[in-house]
């Protein structure tokens, strides 16, 4: 008997089959999920947390002051090693911000209902990490205070921006792709910011949510306009998030150096993005479902369906590696084969063999489904599997600088302090940013969830 | 004119479901009643065609059109200008107008112009934002935004008699009929 024509209330669809648990009505997902929001006391862990996060966050406005104070010569960052911690930690920020609009958007025009539970934190997770990310190519200019000049305005000065520099799309790439997502991400919200006015009980509460909410009375008019737009957005996101990591990729791969030089790097960089992506949303969701008793919503199969694109992603991961590996070694080209040799044998030998035991290797773990719906194992694969990408953008940006085409060009990348205390700053910010969001706005759509238990009571 | 309650707004009526509120549409719309909106707390399928909402009251995806086009050809033909005109650099003997190297850059602005365009003409068109509507000044209104599907006949409707209106609502299984007024 095939899945389709198995009775809905069959035992023998397994608990994973549901992406909503049985007994919800429109009411009860609103009150549940705005109640995180409106009457739930702050939690102690809730405090901890945040004041975890936030001294991090501290640590990184800290870090930025000593930096503006000083140069960036506090980082090990040197002449030929130009790009450093500031690269990597820019390029694995925006990826992981890729798996939200993906959720949001892709999944959204491919009809697919489980992403409705896990749409709206993991978009608030993409905009938090554009955040993180735009922090490190802004600083990693030596003089923050004239980012300015990327942008293209009529100057005294009468220069204009080199349009056919990378850096150049770059800038364009990040901030439009931080502009829609972040218009995506308020249409979505438009709908239970009217909830949460209706329902708010203090004044504040009502002031704030009101204002946000535009005066929202869900009429048919309204509705319908509003779904042709998000529906567009979905449309527009959709080429946008496949264009920025791209771009972010032609950031190399335009360049002449060994290893960055090849065309695989765009589809690569993309379905790399996704898969940190993947691992971060599992990363925020696992501890979130079980600290706000989501789990009726956020089901083992959400979970195990993500853990099924990290797979496939993670594959599509390993073809790039394989496929760049071999591409340079059959090119014949002197200077693309001594780089693989210093990836297997160089100084920075040992973070290319972490990076394929934790991209490449423990995920295979995953055709497992014992491991798939396993919630610990998850978490901990997605933490590996964060640390992988991260390791993937640093033998990429340094092992190429240190080893280029003249042996007195050679260099060796060390991080210093600061360049540890700045990358884990943003992770305090982005942290920071999640714990207001969860306590602040509904962490899950709840006007996509009615229209979920409607879709379920119509079976 | 034929108003003889100029404060009252129209009339509100509640129903249960979904489907409740669809046949009753249709059944409202038959009586010959234009001047109808209903409000629910999520989009429901059909209920725009049910209310006779065509697709001409669509004017979003025609805008997005617009600010894409618009954007894109801005974003082309400003870094042509540039090249050409304004700042001509000579990077690796590459021609003035190196359009495939432009095409990044057009592309994102075009992604920019449509979304910011579908957004705020989304807006605009539900002439949002709008913080009071007299449908707020009714305690039930609230539910809305949880688990109420509500109808509501304008008073600007040709058809629409106070009385005659809220007995008709009644008729066809309207919960909590009320009037909704128009006042502070």
């Amino acid at each position: 008997m095939s899945a389709e024509d198995r009775p809905v209330d069959s035992p023998q669809i397994p608990r994973l089959a549901r992406v909503l648990e049985p007994g919800h009505s429109y009411a009860s997902v609103t009150d549940k999920i705005a109640s995180i929001v409106l009457t739930r006391p702050t939690s102690i862990g809730w405090l901890l947390g945040f004041s975890l996060a936030f001294t991090l966050m501290m640590v990184l406005l800290g870090s930025i002051a000593w930096l503006i104070t000083k140069g960036v010569g506090i980082w090990g960052i040197n002449i030929p090693i130009g790009w450093g911690f500031a690269i990597v930690n820019f390029v694995w920020w925006i990826g992981i911000g890729h798996a939200g609009t993906l959720i949001s958007a892709i999944l959204f025009l491919l009809n697919q209902t489980w992403r409705t539970s896990i749409n709206r934190f993991a978009e608030a997770m993409t905009l938090f990490a554009v955040a993180c990310a735009g922090i490190f190519p802004l600083i990693h200019t030596g003089r923050p205070w004239m980012a300015y000049y990327m942008f293209p305005y009529p100057s005294t000065m009468g220069i204009w921006p080199q349009f056919r520099s990378p850096l150049i799309w770059d800038v364009f790439a990040v901030s439009t792709y931080g502009t829609v997502s972040a218009l995506f991400w308020f249409v979505g919200l438009l709908p239970d910011l009217a909830t949460l006015r209706d329902r708010a009980t203090n004044k504040p509460a009502q002031l704030i949510y009101g204002m946000l909410a535009m005066g929202w009375r869900g009429s048919a008019r309204h509705w319908h306009r509003y779904q042709s737009a998000y529906l567009l957005l979905a449309g527009l996101a959709t080429p946008l998030v496949l264009s920025v990591h791209t771009v972010v990729s032609f950031d190399f791969a335009i360049a002449i150096v060994p290893g960055w030089h090849t065309t695989i790097f765009p589809p690569y960089f993309v379905a790399g993005a996704i898969y940190s992506g993947f691992a971060m949303v599992l990363t925020i969701a696992i501890p979130l479902r079980k600290a706000y008793d989501l789990e009726d919503f956020i089901t083992m199969r959400h979970l195990e369906n993500m853990a099924k694109v990290m797979l496939a992603t993670g594959l599509i991961v390993a073809y790039g590696y394989f496929f760049e590996f071999f591409i340079s070694l059959y090119s014949g080209n002197k200077f693309d084969v001594f780089l693989v040799e210093q990836r297997l044998h160089g100084p920075y030998a040992p973070y290319y063999y972490a990076l394929i035991l934790c991209n490449i290797l423990t995920p295979q773990l995953l055709w497992i489904q014992k491991v798939r719906t396993n919630v610990a194992w998850l978490f901990v694969m997605s933490l590996i599997i964060n640390v992988g990408m991260w390791l993937e953008r640093f033998v990429i940006v340094v092992i190429s600088l240190t080893r280029d085409f003249m042996p007195s060009a050679w260099g060796r990348y060390q991080p210093t302090f600061w360049d540890w205390s700045t990358f884990i700053g943003t992770l305090g910010l982005f942290v920071s940013l999640l714990f207001l969001f969860v306590r602040g706005l509904p962490a899950i759509s709840i006007a996509e969830m009615r229209e979920l238990v409607a879709h379920e009571d119509h079976k | 004119m034929n108003l003889p309650h100029p404060q009252v707004y129209g009339l509100l009526c509640e129903f249960g479901s979904p489907r409740q509120l669809m046949d009753a549409a249709k059944k409202v719309r038959e009586a010959g009643y234009k001047r109808i909106d209903a409000f629910v707390p999520f989009p429901v399928e059909g209920l725009s065609h049910a209310l006779g909402l065509g697709r001409k009251h669509d004017l979003v995806p025609l805008l997005t059109l617009i600010g894409g086009l618009g954007g894109g050809l801005t974003g082309f033909f400003f870094q042509l200008w540039v090249s050409l005109s304004a700042y001509p650099m000579n990077i690796a003997g590459r021609p003035p107008n190196s359009w495939p190297a432009f095409i990044p850059v057009t592309f994102e602005l075009t992604v920019l112009g449509a979304s910011i365009f579908a957004v705020f003409g989304m807006l605009a068109l539900n002439k949002l934002p709008q913080p009071h509507h007299p449908l707020f000044n009714v305690e039930r209104f609230k539910r809305a935004s949880s688990d109420g599907f509500f109808l509501c006949i304008e008073s600007h409707d040709p058809k629409f008699k106070l009385e005659e209106t809220a007995r008709f609502l009644q008729s066809i299984n309207g919960q909590h009929v009320t009037e909704v007024r128009d006042e502070d």
